[in-house]
């Protein structure tokens, strides 16, 4: 029986999750967000623009940001209110010029905001990825994950990545880390498999 | 004809600010401060072009001076040179003064005196001084105006200029020392000389200005070119208002800008767009272009968002399209796919760049300097091309990296526990230290207080962090988070 075949990608794994859906506008969380972001932008090609608001003090460090995606497909923006960087992020979305627009967000997004990036993104065939604090987004995403670092021994640079809202599928919860040389995102363990299955601190 | 202006700068600074008395204009020279032009009042006072600024004021205490400004001076010749079209066609800039070619137009002025009069008294009441030669070639013109002024009727150009000194014939310095030395004072004694033995003993270049001045070697003027006109405008008949309306009026516009842009291989940098209304009223869009570009089916969706805010009152009845920023853009082939997605990106970045500013639109390009926040530099994206490489570091760097944010401690090894913005770690491992030291021949406030030694401390709360310890001044601070 040939439809057989399609069970062997279980529905719960990463990979049918990660990348996020393209065309559709997604949310992260947590104190790893960046990592989230970067990650995803190695896994994909072409330009990526970076929205934030210009008075937010931190930046990516290029260094650091070589080991996930090349620095020269990024370009930065920063906008002087969070409307200005939800501005320029819907007329990227809608362009279609970068196939990964990313926004650091600090105030609320909502509803409507949350549905107007949604329909540039599909209007634009793009993927949209906001940086939110936690519990701001908007009910409009298509997936929101909340992402934090994990500790797993001596120098980890594991995270735990918990899908904590996906409109077309399951939810879920996995530790990764990033391998550099294959530039791709390993699964270290479900945390439902693991057995101390407490949410992890942080 | 040849005009020389022997007081330009100065004139040109007291047309706009008249000044009764010793006035002079400075430059940096030979390593001082020294006159570069000067007023009648102020050689009066026995001051001369070259010498040096302090010994002028010793000389006259009641000196005004200014800076001079050649950029402006040559500027303004160049308005000039515009201005005297309206004696001939034919103008063209030579040094500091001008070269109008009037054959076959001085009849237009009642002959070649009264033009030389009209002239002078035009220029007399705009403030400027002026010294003019007329003649057969322009090699005598400019013999003429540099010694004296005055007019050669055609055919005695030998016997009014033969007794101006050599330097008259526009050889250098050297050469006319030469001559000199040898009892050759004017041009009447050059010419009686044997043409061989002067070539053979001065080089030709004697013979050429010489030739050049008789007219037994043609010198042609050659005019100066006007420079490019970036602009078009549209009148129309009745009033119009409708969005669309203006659009369209718009596209026109750019059709015949954009080919005047490639006639001249370049590229509009920024463009403005003035609508004038009925009322006489006018509204302007500016659009500033990520890179040159001259493609005008481009440029009108760029104006989409402006246009739509026009305010159009009882309607607008002229418009205008004015390339103010223009850039070289050399023909090159544009069918290649990546091209398309550049121009995709370029297109955002001007889109995005008209709200927020070209400026907020950055990217980044490696820096050679070991100070982990300097070791790149953040460049306009509209203004730069990325760079590929460049971005290894000697050490691990964090992913973000925020200005230093003080934390307890005191002791040189990391602390086993700390507070970082409200919530407390505990340290599993750090690694380290690297030290970094400050760039000594630069004076950055952010690094006075000395070394650091950087830490990677991972927390068992998860999150990995860059702490540095300062030595020369105890103390610990968290600089960046590792992914």
């Amino acid at each position: 029986m040939p439809y057989i075949l399609f069970m062997t990608q279980p529905l719960h794994s990463l990979s049918s999750h990660f990348p996020p859906r393209k065309s559709r506008a997604h949310e992260v969380c947590g104190p790893a967000a960046p990592g989230f972001a970067v990650m995803l932008a190695g896994m994909l090609d072409g330009p990526v623009l970076w929205l934030k608001q210009g008075h937010e003090r931190g930046r990516l460090h290029p260094s650091a940001l070589a080991d996930y995606a090349d620095p020269a497909r990024f370009l930065f923006g920063a906008g002087k209110t969070q409307t200005d960087v939800l501005w320029m992020a819907e007329e990227a979305l809608r362009s279609g010029a970068t196939p990964l627009v990313v926004a650091q967000l600090s105030d609320r997004l909502d509803l409507t905001a949350g549905r107007r990036l949604q329909l540039a993104a599909e209007v634009g065939r793009s993927r949209g990825l906001f940086l939110i604090p936690e519990g701001a987004g908007s009910n409009a995403a298509e997936t929101r994950w909340r992402c934090t670092s994990h500790f797993g021994g001596e120098d980890s640079t594991q995270q735990r990545w918990q899908l904590i809202k996906n409109k077309t599928g399951t939810l879920g919860d996995w530790i990764i880390r990033w391998d550099e040389q294959t530039r791709r995102v390993i699964v270290v363990s479900k945390t439902a498999e693991r057995a101390d299955s407490a949410p992890a601190p942080g | 004809m040849s005009l020389w202006f022997p007081r330009l700068p100065s004139e040109r600074i007291l047309r706009q600010r008249p000044v009764d008395g010793p006035f002079a204009l400075t430059h940096l020279s030979a390593n001082a401060q020294r006159i570069y032009c000067l007023n009648p009042a102020a050689e009066e006072q026995g001051l001369s072009r070259g010498m040096s600024f302090s010994d002028a004021r010793a000389l006259c205490p009641d000196l005004l001076t200014d800076h001079a400004d050649p950029y402006a001076d040559e500027k303004f010749l160049r308005l000039l040179a515009r201005w005297s079209g309206r004696y001939c066609p034919w103008v063209g800039l030579d040094g500091d003064g001008l070269l109008l070619d009037v054959t076959g137009s001085t009849h237009l002025f009642g002959g070649e005196g009264a033009l030389l009069d009209d002239l002078g008294a035009r220029l007399a009441r705009a403030g400027l001084t002026l010294k003019a030669g007329m003649a057969d070639t322009r090699g005598a013109a400019w013999a003429l105006a540099h010694h004296g002024g005055g007019l050669a009727p055609a055919g005695e150009t030998l016997s009014h200029i033969g007794r101006l000194p050599v330097a008259a014939l526009r050889f250098g310095d050297q050469l006319a020392i030469q001559l000199q030395r040898l009892g050759i004072r004017t041009i009447n004694d050059l010419v009686a000389l044997p043409r061989a033995t002067l070539a053979r003993r001065f080089g030709p270049e004697v013979l050429l200005r010489l030739d050049q001045a008789l007219g037994n070697q043609p010198e042609p003027v050659s005019p100066a070119e006007d420079p490019p006109h970036y602009a078009v405008r549209m009148t129309l008949p009745d009033p119009i208002g409708l969005t669309g309306d203006v659009m369209a009026g718009l596209e026109r516009l750019l059709d015949r800008l954009c080919a005047t842009l490639a006639d001249r291989q370049t590229g509009a940098r920024r463009l403005n767009f003035t609508a004038r209304r009925v009322d006489q009223g006018a509204s302007q869009v500016e659009v500033r272009l990520a890179r040159p570009m001259r493609d005008a089916a481009r440029i009108l969706r760029l104006f989409e968002r402006g246009v739509e805010g026009l305010e159009a009152g009882f309607g607008i009845d002229q418009i205008r399209l004015e390339a103010t920023e223009v850039e070289p853009l050399p023909f090159h082939q544009v069918t290649h796919h990546s091209a398309r997605e550049d121009d995709r990106i370029a297109d955002l970045i001007t889109r995005l760049g008209n709200r927020v500013g070209l400026e907020a639109i950055t990217r980044y390009l490696p820096a050679d300097s070991n100070i982990p926040d300097k070791s790149f530099t953040v460049a306009y994206a509209a203004y730069s091309e990325p760079v590929a490489s460049g971005w290894a570091a000697p050490a691990p760097r964090p992913l973000t990296i925020f200005p230093p944010e003080p934390i307890a401690g005191h002791m040189p090894r990391p602390p086993r526990f700390f507070t970082w913005r409200r919530m407390s770690f505990r340290v599993a491992e750090a690694t380290g230290p690297e030290r970094i030291a400050p760039e000594w021949w630069l004076d950055n406030p952010d690094w006075r207080s000395g070394v650091r030694d950087y830490w990677r401390v991972q927390t068992r709360e998860g999150r990995r962090l860059w702490l540095f310890f300062t030595p020369q001044n105890p103390g610990w601070c968290v600089e960046g988070e590792f992914a």
